[in-house]
């Protein structure tokens, strides 16, 4: 079977996944974070390797079992979904319709090429997701969730959170 | 619960060198974790208690990850690990042993051990075993918030007021032998050199101090000169605060250690 014969043969289980969303961040999907690093067919058994953002990220078994059940509805009995932290998810492979999303949903997305800049100004001047005022300030590199650091904006005066860059 | 289960015989040296390293990772994580916890709800602001409370999670999760490795070589699953064993069979440092004390100690303690944990995590990146080198690559990733955050506090403790200085320079003092003690070398150092695991703890503690004191000066503060390391921890001597500790957090666990959650 060739490579597009693959892919062609799987693209029903990456659509199933697109249904797949982040329980904390509910418009985006565990495709468009970048989680999913690779689907094969392996005999009758279908074996997803996906990526954890945060080691300690406590939703990863329900993600788990989110996808394994959606892979099953396409037809298949036998998943296996695997953790690896090889290669370690990094947020710059979250797809660009991934970002906008972020944004639409009021958080500042990570910047692309964030992981090539000193780390110290991944924080500084983010814009603000609602206004795209730079007049804005870290209040904590600490948010709600493993994946966000809240920040305020001096525009809007109120604060927002922007999604962690992650290299 | 027999002893033998959290000592199991592996194949070579190098295995058990390997277990050795991993448990020490795991248990440091677990109590640094359970230790930063304790600030949930308590810390003097809202965004320093998310701060401990997000860093409990990291930590406890890469306890999680490192004690699944373990379990992978053949050692027992991963909440037999944390809850069913003794304080003498935990291999953690007393760093991460000692009660949370004030915020001074606490900050002072977390940035410590977070670039301790930098220092070693970049070594383990090119570790000859790969299941712990891509781990390491991950963590890495993360650990860069919980040293900013050491590194930001140290600094704004260490330049604000007189009684601020003096307090973080005292739980400076206090620690320092403890943070020695993460380097503490054991009978495992030479092979997990020699294999490329990890470089001798020795030389992890070197790098630790070039980067340290530096940071040090910058917040105005001095490292202690001439101090003994405390050791005693990587062979399961311990002070009586981390049997307190484990008593705490098994508790509820040895209720009912079979009981589905």
């Amino acid at each position: 079977m060739s490579a597009t014969d693959a892919r062609d043969d799987l693209r029903p289980v990456w659509e199933a996944l697109q249904q797949v969303k982040d329980p904390e961040i509910p418009v985006i999907s565990v495709v468009e974070l970048g989680l999913i690093e690779s689907i094969r067919r392996e005999e009758d058994r279908i074996v997803v390797r996906m990526l954890p953002t945060f080691v300690g990220c406590p939703a990863l078994e329900l993600l788990q079992n989110q996808i394994r059940l959606a892979v099953m509805q396409t037809g298949c009995a036998n998943v296996d979904v695997r953790v690896t932290y090889d290669p370690p998810w990094t947020t710059e492979r979250i797809s660009d319709e991934g970002l906008r999303k972020l944004k639409d949903f009021g958080l500042a997305p990570p910047s692309r090429g964030a992981t090539d800049a000193p780390f110290e100004s991944n924080f500084h001047r983010v814009p603000c997701p609602l206004c795209g005022s730079r007049e804005t300030r870290l209040e904590s590199i600490f948010g709600p969730t493993l994946c966000r650091a809240i920040h305020y904006c001096n525009v809007c005066q109120q604060s927002f959170e922007q999604f962690k860059p992650v290299a | 619960m027999s002893r033998a289960l959290f000592q199991p015989k592996l194949a070579d040296d190098w295995q058990t060198a390997v277990a050795d390293l991993l448990v020490r990772l795991a248990d440091d994580e677990l109590v640094i974790g359970h230790r930063n916890s304790e600030w949930t709800g308590l810390a003097p602001i809202l965004e320093a208690d998310i701060a401990f409370s997000s860093m409990a999670q990291d930590e406890i999760g890469h306890a999680l990850a490192y004690y699944r490795l373990l379990h992978e070589l053949g050692y027992p699953d991963p909440d037999t690990m944390a809850f069913l064993r003794e304080p003498q069979d935990f291999r953690c440092a007393s760093l991460v042993s000692i009660p949370k004390g004030d915020w001074s100690v606490s900050i002072v303690r977390q940035f410590l051990y977070d670039t301790a944990e930098t220092v070693r995590l970049e070594a383990l990146c090119d570790s000859a075993y790969e299941p712990l080198a891509s781990l390491a690559r991950k963590l890495r990733t993360e650990e860069k918030y919980h040293l900013l955050h050491g590194k930001t506090w140290l600094h704004r403790l260490g330049d604000a007021t007189d009684e601020s200085h003096r307090r973080v320079q005292t739980a400076l003092d206090l620690l320092w032998p403890h943070a020695l003690g993460l380097f503490e070398p054991t009978r495992w150092d030479r092979t997990l050199a020699n294999e490329r695991i990890q470089p001798s703890e020795p030389t992890l503690a070197q790098e630790w101090r070039a980067r340290v004191e530096p940071l040090l000066t910058d917040a105005s503060l001095v490292a202690p000169e001439g101090v003994e390391p405390l050791f005693g921890g990587r062979v399961g001597r311990h002070p009586p605060s981390l049997a307190e500790l484990i008593a705490a957090m098994q508790k509820v666990f040895r209720l009912d250690p079979g009981a589905q959650w």
